[in-house]
Order: C-alpha cells, then sequence, then structure tokens
C-alpha cells in the first residue's frame, strides 16, 4: 500500500474521531431543561448544582464549551467523575486493561477456531466435517454469550475446578494465572464470532475452490497444503477480514457482558455504572475511547486489505 | 466474445482459409509435423466418455471419444459451444469439475492411463509433460501472487528448485514468450497486464518444465483479433523450438486450417468426423462439417447472407437416439438417420460418424472452391 493511500486512510480515520468528538461533547447539551440540575440529581442543593454547572463549564456559550472540551481532550484531559471525584482518564485506564485484554484474547479465539474449522468445512464440503462445522456453527450464533459464559464456569471452573470462576489478575502476577483468569470470559466471547467467521470462511474457500485460477494451479501440480496455501487462503482471506472487523466492534460491545458474569471490573460495569449515575464525563470518556478503538480496527482492516489484495494497493 | 451457433470467426477465418489453400499449393509446408504419423502415439484417447452421475438414464455429455495426439503434431478439437470439446480436453489431466465424471475410456499418454493412474503419477504429469492454457488468462491467473512467482512455481513443484533459482528461470520463459523488460515484469500482478501479456504468462508457465504436449482450450478466444495472431505465432514458435506436440480447442476454422495438423469435429458429445486438416476443408465427410465450413463468412463478398446452421446443439439429456446432427441436418432421411450411426473408416485416417456419407450416398462440399 502507497504511503499515500496510508496518509489518506489515517486522514479519513481523523475526520471520523472528530465528528465523534463534537456528538460525545453534544452528549451533555442535549439534556433536556438545566444540564445542571438533572445532572446533579433530585435532592442536589442549589450549591451543588452550581458547583457542577461551573465544573462542566455550563455557564459558557456553547462553542466555547466545546472550545475549552475538545483543548482538554487534546491533553488528554476528559474532566472529573462526578461520583469520585477522580480523573476520568485515570479511571478508564485502571479498568481498560482486562476489557481489551479480552476482546484481543477473544478475537484470537474467534480467528484460531473459526478460520481453521471454516477452512477444513469448505475444502471438504458434503463430508461429516463440513456438515459439523455447519451445525456448530449455527448454534454458536444462536447462543448468547452470557448463557456461553455460564456453562463454560459450571464446566471448568465448579464441576472441574480447573480454572478461575471470575476476577482478572495482571499479567504482572504470572503469565500462567493471567492466561487461566483469561481464557473461560476470552472463549465465552469469541466463540459466537468463531462461528460467523466459520461460515464466512467456509464460503469463500468453497468460491474460491471453483475459480479458474484453482484449476490452473492443479494443472500445474499443484495439490495439498500447497495448494491451500498459496492459491486458496489468501484469496479467500478478503470477506473474511471484512466480517472480523465488524465483529471485533460488536465483540467491544458485548464485551459487557461476559465482565458481569465473570465478575471482571471493567469498561463494561464502567460504563453501566456511569449511565446509571448520569456520570455524564465518564461516559464522554467510554464514548470517545470506543470510538477510537472502532476507527483503529477499521484501519487496520483497511490495510490488511491492501496487504492481502494487490488490487487494492494500486487503487 | 463467443461467436453464436453457426457463425464461426468472421472475415479473417476465411481470408486464413484462402491463404492455408494457397500455401498447400504452392507445397509449402507450415511447419507441421512432418508426413503421416508413426509409431506409438504421444497421447492415445480411447473411447472417452463423460457422464452426469446422478439418473439412471442420463447420457453421456460425451460419449466415446477416440483420438490420438502424435509426437510434435498439432490436433484441432472443433465445433460449436456446448459439443464438449473443453470437457474433453479437462478429462485429460483428471481437471473436470466435481460434477461430472468419466465413465469409460482411457486416456493413454507416455504409457500411463491418466484416468486409473495414482493421484501422485498425475500430479507428476500436469504442469511436467503435459502443459494446459486456458480460455480466460485474466481469471485463470491467480490474483494474489505475481506472475514471476506463478510461473516458478512449476520448477518448484517439478524440479524442487529453490525460489530464487525457480524466479531466475521464470525470467528466461518471460524472455522466451516476448515480454519486454522480464526482470521488472516478475514482480508484477496479473491486474497490471494486458490480456496478451497474461496468456503470454499463462503459456511460459505451461512450458516451464519443457512438456512434450500442451493442451490449449480457447487460448486466443478471451483477445482480440491482432492479439490473437501474436499469441499464435508464439505458440506456433515454441512448437517448432521444443518439438512440443498441441491439442488445441477451438471453434475458430481459420486458427485450424493455420495451425494444425489434424482436425476432430465433435458435435454434442460424439466426435463427427476426424481427418487431417487438408481433409476438412477440402472433402468433408460430415454434413456438421460441412455446414461449418459454409458458415465461415466469405470476405469479397459483400452485403450476402451469412449462412448460419439453423437450429442450435442440443443440451445433454435431450440428444437425439439416432444421429445427433440429424434434426439440423440438411441431408436428413428420416427412416436411417434416426438410428444410431457408427463410428466408419472412409480411409486410414479418416473416419466419419454419418452412415449416409459412409455408404456412398452422400458427397458434400468443401469451403475451398477453385
Amino acid at each position: 500500500m502507497s504511503p499515500r493511500m496510508i496518509i489518506r486512510r489515517l486522514g479519513g480515520s481523523l475526520l471520523v474521531l472528530w465528528l465523534v468528538s463534537i456528538l460525545t461533547f453534544l452528549l451533555v447539551q442535549l439534556i433536556p431543561g438545566d444540564p445542571a440540575e438533572v445532572i446533579a440529581g433530585e435532592n442536589a442543593t442549589v450549591a451543588e448544582v452550581a458547583r457542577i454547572r461551573t465544573e462542566l463549564g455550563l455557564d459558557k456559550p456553547v462553542l466555547e464549551q466545546y472550545f475549552n472540551w475538545f483543548t482538554g481532550v487534546l491533553h488528554g484531559d476528559l474532566g472529573h467523575s462526578l461520583s469520585t471525584n477522580r480523573s476520568v482518564v485515570s479511571t478508564i485506564a485502571e479498568a481498560a486493561p482486562a476489557t481489551l485484554v479480552i476482546t484481543t484474547m477473544a478475537i484470537l479465539v474467534a480467528i484460531v477456531i473459526g478460520v481453521t474449522a471454516g477452512v477444513a468445512a469448505g475444502l471438504t464440503q458434503g463430508s461429516w466435517v463440513d456438515r459439523a462445522v455447519s451445525t456448530l456453527a449455527t448454534l454458536g450464533i444462536a447462543m448468547p454469550s452470557f448463557w456461553l459464559a455460564m456453562v463454560l464456569v459450571s464446566l471448568f471452573a465448579l464441576t472441574n475446578p480447573w480454572l478461575p470462576a471470575t476476577g482478572y489478575v495482571d499479567i504482572r502476577e504470572g503469565f500462567g494465572v493471567w492466561l487461566s483468569h483469561v481464557i473461560l470470559p476470552a472463549t465465552a466471547l469469541g466463540l459466537a464470532t468463531a462461528a460467523e467467521l466459520a461460515r464466512h470462511t467456509r464460503g469463500c474457500v468453497a468460491d474460491v475452490l471453483t475459480r479458474p485460477y484453482v484449476r490452473t494451479a492443479r494443472a500445474r501440480g499443484a495439490s495439498g497444503a500447497w495448494l491451500v496455501r498459496r492459491h486458496i487462503l489468501r484469496n479467500s482471506a478478503i470477506p473474511v477480514v471484512t466480517v472480523l472487523g465488524l465483529q471485533a466492534g460488536r465483540l467491544f460491545g458485548g464485551v459487557i457482558v461476559v465482565e458481569a458474569v465473570f465478575g471482571i471490573s471493567g469498561l463494561g460495569s464502567l460504563a453501566i455504572n456511569s449511565v446509571l449515575q448520569r456520570n455524564y464525563p465518564m461516559i464522554q470518556g467510554y464514548v470517545l475511547l470506543s470510538a477510537v478503538i472502532v476507527v483503529l480496527i477499521n484501519l487496520i482492516v483497511d490495510l490488511a486489505y491492501g496487504w492481502i489484495n494487490p488490487k487494492v494497493r494500486a487503487a | 466474445m463467443t461467436p453464436g451457433p453457426g457463425q464461426l470467426n468472421g472475415a479473417e477465418a476465411a481470408a486464413d482459409l484462402r491463404q492455408a489453400a494457397d500455401l498447400r499449393q504452392a507445397g509449402e509446408g507450415r511447419q507441421k509435423g512432418d508426413g503421416p504419423q508413426a509409431g506409438e502415439p504421444l497421447l492415445a484417447v480411447k473411447g472417452l466418455t463423460i457422464d452426469l452421475p446422478g439418473g439412471a438414464v442420463q447420457p453421456g455429455l460425451v460419449e466415446d471419444v477416440t483420438f490420438d495426439v502424435h509426437k510434435g503434431r498439432a490436433v484441432a478439437l472443433i465445433g460449436e459451444s456446448g459439443c464438449g470439446k473443453s470437457l474433453t480436453s479437462m478429462a485429460i489431466l483428471g481437471l473436470l469439475p466435481a460434477a461430472v465424471r468419466v465413465t469409460a475410456g482411457s486416456v493413454m499418454f507416455d504409457g500411463v492411463d491418466l484416468l486409473t493412474c495414482s493421484k501422485r503419477q498425475l500430479r507428476r504429469v500436469r504442469g511436467g509433460p503435459v502443459g494446459m492454457v486456458f480460455q480466460e488468462p485474466m481469471s485463470s491467473l491467480n490474483p494474489t501472487m505475481t506472475v514471476g512467482d506463478q510461473i516458478a512455481e512449476v520448477r518448484r513443484l517439478h524440479l524442487g528448485e529453490r525460489r530464487s533459482v525457480a524466479l531466475k528461470q521464470a525470467r528466461e520463459l518471460l524472455e522466451r514468450v516476448g515480454i519486454p523488460k522480464a526482470e521488472k515484469r516478475l514482480r508484477s500482478y496479473p491486474h497490471e497486464m494486458s490480456g496478451g501479456m497474461q496468456q503470454r504468462v499463462m503459456i511460459a508457465a505451461a512450458i516451464a518444465c519443457e512438456p512434450k504436449l500442451l493442451i490449449a482450450d480457447e487460448p486466443t478466444t478471451a483477445l482480440d483479433v491482432t492479439i490473437q495472431a501474436e499469441i499464435l505465432e508464439l505458440l506456433r514458435d515454441l512448437r517448432r523450438d521444443l518439438d512440443l506436440a498441441v491439442l488445441l480447442v477451438t471453434h475458430d476454422l481459420g486458427v485450424v486450417a493455420d495451425f494444425c495438423d489434424d482436425v476432430v469435429v465433435m458435435y454434442a458429445g460424439h466426435i463427427a468426423e476426424r481427418t487431417p486438416v487438408d481433409g476438412l476443408f477440402y472433402e468433408p465427410k460430415h454434413p456438421y462439417s460441412s455446414a461449418l465450413l459454409s458458415a465461415v463468412p466469405q470476405s469479397g463478398r459483400a452485403r450476402t447472407n451469412l449462412t448460419v446452421i439453423s437450429g442450435r446443439v442440443p443440451s445433454a439429456g435431450q440428444f437425439p437416439t439416432g444421429c445427433r446432427f440429424e434434426p439440423r441436418c440438411e441431408h436428413s432421411v428420416d427412416s436411417f438417420c434416426r438410428r444410431p450411426q457408427a463410428d466408419t473408416a472412409l480411409a486410414d485416417d479418416h473416419r466419419t460418424r454419418c452412415g449416409r456419407v459412409a455408404a456412398g450416398e452422400l458427397t458434400l462440399k468443401g469451403a475451398v472452391r477453385g
């Protein structure tokens, strides 16, 4: 991919982020009535309302408010949590690692299981492997992740006490301990995506197998692993990467439920509590972070297209 | 792209025919194989039958196809679209789509039956002693691999060369097939090349291991007329330099006249006529061959009506029980032609499936007139 294209994609991403920042800012402005009163709650004193109004700068003109807020965002200052009065950035930074680790691991689980199963099914269409993958994939898509999480906990943490049932520990406490805490939530979160990926991969592989260039490769004597690796996988990858990009955003949202089941205090529980407490600065921080992550994933997907398909590189 | 039924390639084909006839009269061999075939054929297809598996009454998509390709000679497989020529050429290397099966016959190549040999043996033949070129170069090349790697692949698979060594050979092959700046082109992707260039790349890959036989399935059909001529010229050079036998699937009679020694005319899954090229043009022995010849537009006779063969090739499952061409044949005699026709030898190298011609009841006109 040419540097010019990368710059163009980066520019597009920054534009999206800027638009999101406006929407995030307007979140507070769109509260009906006096935002300060609503945020302070029903039993607040006049002094408290006034404090919140000054704190959020709600007494200034909208444009000035936005400018001040945006300057803050650029300097990494998102204000203070209304409930704990701690800085939003450090609160999020505390909760984020668990969530990001579980989501990333879920994506890895999805890729390893989904792509492997999909390729196996696509290459052996009509066989028992193919039928088994299709059935399991449908099941995987139909099962809600919280239910899957509970089944996994009961199987691998309660009936067979191999893995911890709840909580998250930092990787600095030891790789083994860390992994044992991550496996179950990541699997619970990733299996549905694995199922989705398996179905798409199967379809793409089946489609690529009918392409004339695969016949050409066979006519040259290619077969088996050589044929799969050089001719089938790469050509099947584009739609799979697209689906993965869409799913990654969904996983980041779905992690909330899994965190709840496993008692992990990550971004998910932080977001829910902030919404319940009408903790607007926290909500703004969470929305901005989500936007950054989704935009980053899309950027990675775009760059991956260029790496996979030489035609995109030229476009 | 593909000419409709009965309208074989236009004016240039007619010009080719005439030119070819002139050359023949002047006694100039056009780099064709020498003299009559002798000894064991390089490729012997016998009784090849291809079916759609399933129903008990499935008729053969291709039935009882028999022909030989001798060392260094070029054999054309001609007929309208849907006559089974491509299926036949695919079946030789076991490249048929999954839905169809070979149910009878043998394909002997260099003493090995490619239909019954092990998969391993078949892989060794594919891309090794038998190269293959397909119709649409764009879709027949892998879009995510450089052309250099696609050519080098053949040598890596068959000769076990390392990538760097094989790429060096690929460079020479690109030069051999007439691609300028070969060093740079090695790193190009198929979509960065024109159709003609892509077909040259296909040919380079097909000859990478110096095959004895090249199967070319309509190699020029998807290309512009001027490019067609260049590709044919290239194939002609390669035949001369590598002593390459060619099985050319085409529906362009001009190409047949220009390039081939022998012709196999296929109609609705049967071989209608099998003959040396001269025999087809001067004395066709099957009404279908004759109809094909008269369907070639005659240049120099402007504003005449195009002669067409009325009707179309029946699809598999709707083949008549008698002569398969009978419903479209202007010479058909009901009582006789509705019975199955046998493949009959008229001379050593000339066979027909028309009973009336075989019985001497019917004389057909050729294409080259006075």
